[in-house]
């Protein structure tokens, strides 16, 4: 009897370290496999619109053409590099305002510290689309802001805001601080306050101290915040389309304009493999490199 | 010491108070620490001793007062400045450098020549026996490995002073006996003075050559490890420092340093002496210690000794010692401590059971209301 229980938990036990596979497995290999299979057929007029991996004589018909011709056209590839770059900047921006105020939350009395966390979130419960409309009611010629600008005098013409690069980093990073914060937040209010002031009692100034001590232990929520942030930030579609000008041709938008406007399945497909690529292996490399770090001090 | 004070003391706090907006951590305290002394700090929580290290340390800013060292005042002197260093409670040990890194922190701060900080360290890890550690992450320690790692960190640096926060309060027992001595013996191997906060009066009692007891932000007494304990200058040390029974009482006759108190507690009149006796009908308090009263069957027939009948309530077996709670006829309850001198599986005395407690009048500590 204790005996059909115990196995019957075995297998309990099993299923519930399965799971994150299995969602692994349905809801992002499977999806990837088929886009995968996509980017290496060819567009026909059909339904659907490319042609099938084996033809009716049962021959494999595969080709790579898509993505040669991604790589030879200089379109797309400056198109990557500006959306890894855009990103880079954007995730930098986060960075760089996300870090004092993950410090300063962090290092607030515990009643502050929940009232503040929950303002850092609250913009989630509106959804994210009306939020960067709402942006462009603000950064419009006759917007709120500009409106202001004038009203106060300090400018005669409106400034062009809307529709420029400035736009676009505003939207990514008004939309992704929050996932900057939260896992920055996370490590440096596990971090022992004892550690600064020891490093201080050591011969450290306050700045010294913080390069010392607190900046490399708060790495991980660094590493786990930018990645948050330049992940989502590189393939991003709605923010360039709503604020950005023509000229901000970024890698999203190309993807949805060869699927929806072009109707070239097999290269939109082709153009998000690449695109995954291009993330996963920086974050495969960093991984590795933090590995190797860890073997060699222990 | 050339053109120095000799009358200086080696530390000086003069009256340093701390205030936390309406509260008062630290109050007008004043302090002389001698240079090569192990100082004690002892009090319960929110006492104001953490506080005091801290403004040491130069942690806190003072709300007023000076502080000296060596007759420089460093009252103004950010942490960074101060020949001082710390052993924090929670170690601190910087958990993303190795052992050798941590202790050499301080140093490469100084900025020291590679050499001679690989020489320094090599020295501090010998005298806390962690040679062999030099590489491992403090992840990759014991508790008491830590501990070491803070104190060589601390003490790579030569400081002039050693503070010391509760430094023994996370270790286990046996390891917590084994590191008193090594303090110790660290301290008298370099010289240098320590200040230990702590909240454990035996490990205040076995370190230190002296102690100051803390309550509410002052300092109730400071003195020598047998000063407090033997002659406690009021209730709250005698009662934070070990046990002690009390009788309340009403001074009868008071002669040449001697007393006789009559005590309603006890019904009985109890000697004592004293260097100032009170006046006559002053209310006082007399503290007993438990180990310093005898415990018989038969009436001690030694009419010095202050001698009470009671009857045994309960009575608790330590190995080394038992201790008895002794119900006096009106109702007092006395504690009594007694070494297990005989080796034997019956006991001596049980539940029950008629005794008669006696003490030596000069064992009496007489306390002044």
């Amino acid at each position: 009897m204790s005996a059909v229980t115990s196995r019957r938990g075995d297998i309990w036990q099993r299923f519930a370290v399965a799971i994150p596979y299995l969602w692994l497995l349905i809801f992002f290999l499977a999806p990837f496999a088929i886009i995968l299979k996509i980017s290496v057929a060819d567009p026909i007029m059909a339904q659907p619109p490319f042609t099938p991996a084996f033809s009716d004589a049962g021959g494999l018909q595969i080709s790579a053409d898509n993505y040669v011709f991604l790589l030879t056209d200089k379109l797309y590839a400056i198109t990557y590099l500006k959306s890894v770059l855009m990103a880079l900047s954007a995730t930098a921006l986060c960075l760089l305002l996300g870090f004092p105020i993950a410090y300063g939350i962090a290092r607030a009395e515990s009643g502050t510290r929940n009232i503040l966390l929950l303002l850092i979130v609250l913009p989630f419960w509106i959804s994210f689309l009306l939020r960067v409309y709402a942006w462009m009611g603000l950064l419009n010629n006759y917007g709120v802001i500009n409106n202001l600008l004038m009203w106060l005098g300090i400018t005669e013409q409106p400034i062009p805001m809307m529709y420029t690069d400035f736009a676009i980093y505003i939207g990514l990073v008004y939309s992704y601080l929050p996932f900057m914060i939260l896992p920055l937040y996370a490590t440096l209010e596990r971090m022992n306050l004892d550690l600064v002031e020891a490093a201080q009692d050591l011969g450290a100034t306050s700045s010294r101290a913080f390069w010392d001590i607190t900046w490399p232990l708060a790495r991980p929520g660094v590493i786990a915040g930018s990645l948050l942030v330049f992940i989502p930030a590189t393939g991003e579609y709605v923010i360039p389309y709503l604020l950005g000008g023509p000229e901000s041709l970024l890698i999203g938008r190309v993807l949805f304009d060869e699927f929806f406007v072009n109707r070239d399945w097999p290269l939109a497909a082709a153009v998000a493999i690449v695109l995954v690529v291009l993330v996963v292996i920086p974050i495969v490399l960093l991984q590795r490199y933090q590995a190797k770090a860890a073997e060699q001090t222990a | 010491m050339t053109g120095k004070d000799n009358d200086k003391s080696f530390i000086e706090v003069r009256e340093l108070s701390k205030h936390f907006g309406e509260f008062v951590a630290v109050d007008a305290v004043n302090l002389r620490i001698e240079r090569g002394e192990l100082f004690s700090i002892l009090g319960g929580s929110g006492c104001g001793k953490t506080t005091l290290l801290r403004m040491l340390a130069g942690f806190e800013t003072p709300t007023s007062g000076r502080i000296f060292l060596d007759g420089v005042d460093i009252t103004d002197q950010p942490p960074y400045e101060r020949p001082v260093n710390m052993m924090f409670q929670s170690y601190a040990v910087f958990p993303h450098m190795t052992v050798e890194q941590n202790v050499s922190y301080g140093l490469q701060k100084e900025r020291m020549p590679r050499n001679e900080i690989a020489s320094r360290v090599g020295e501090m890890l010998a005298l806390v026996k962690l040679e062999d550690y030099a590489s491992r992450k403090p992840d990759q320690l014991s508790g008491g490995q830590r501990q070491r790692v803070a104190l060589a960190r601390a003490l790579v640096k030569k400081p002039k002073v050693l503070l010391l926060d509760e430094p023994l309060a996370a270790l286990d027992r046996k390891l917590r006996e084994h590191t008193q001595f090594e303090l110790m013996n660290i301290q008298d191997e370099l010289g240098i003075t320590f200040v230990v906060v702590t909240h454990d009066q035996e490990e205040a009692m076995i370190l230190s050559n002296r102690i100051a007891v803390m309550e509410q932000g002052r300092f109730e007494q400071i003195g020598t490890p047998k000063e407090v304990y033997e002659f406690p200058c009021n209730r709250f040390v005698a009662d934070f420092i070990g046990t002690i029974n009390t009788f309340e009482g009403v001074v009868q006759t008071s002669g040449e340093g001697e007393i006789t108190v009559a005590s309603d507690e006890c019904g009985h009149s109890l000697r004592a002496y004293c260097d100032t006796p009170p006046r006559n009908g002053s209310d006082i308090c007399l503290a007993v210690r438990p180990e310093k009263i005898y415990i018989s069957q038969t009436e001690p027939d030694n009419d010095e000794d202050s001698c009470l009948r009671g009857v045994i309530e309960d009575f608790g077996y330590f190995g080394n010692l038992s201790l008895y709670r002794i119900r006096l006829e009106t109702g007092k309850v006395v504690q009594v401590s007694a070494q297990n001198r005989r080796r034997s599986t019956e006991r001596f005395l049980e539940w029950d059971d008629q005794v008669f407690i006696s003490w030596r009048p000069r064992s009496a500590v007489v306390l002044e209301n």
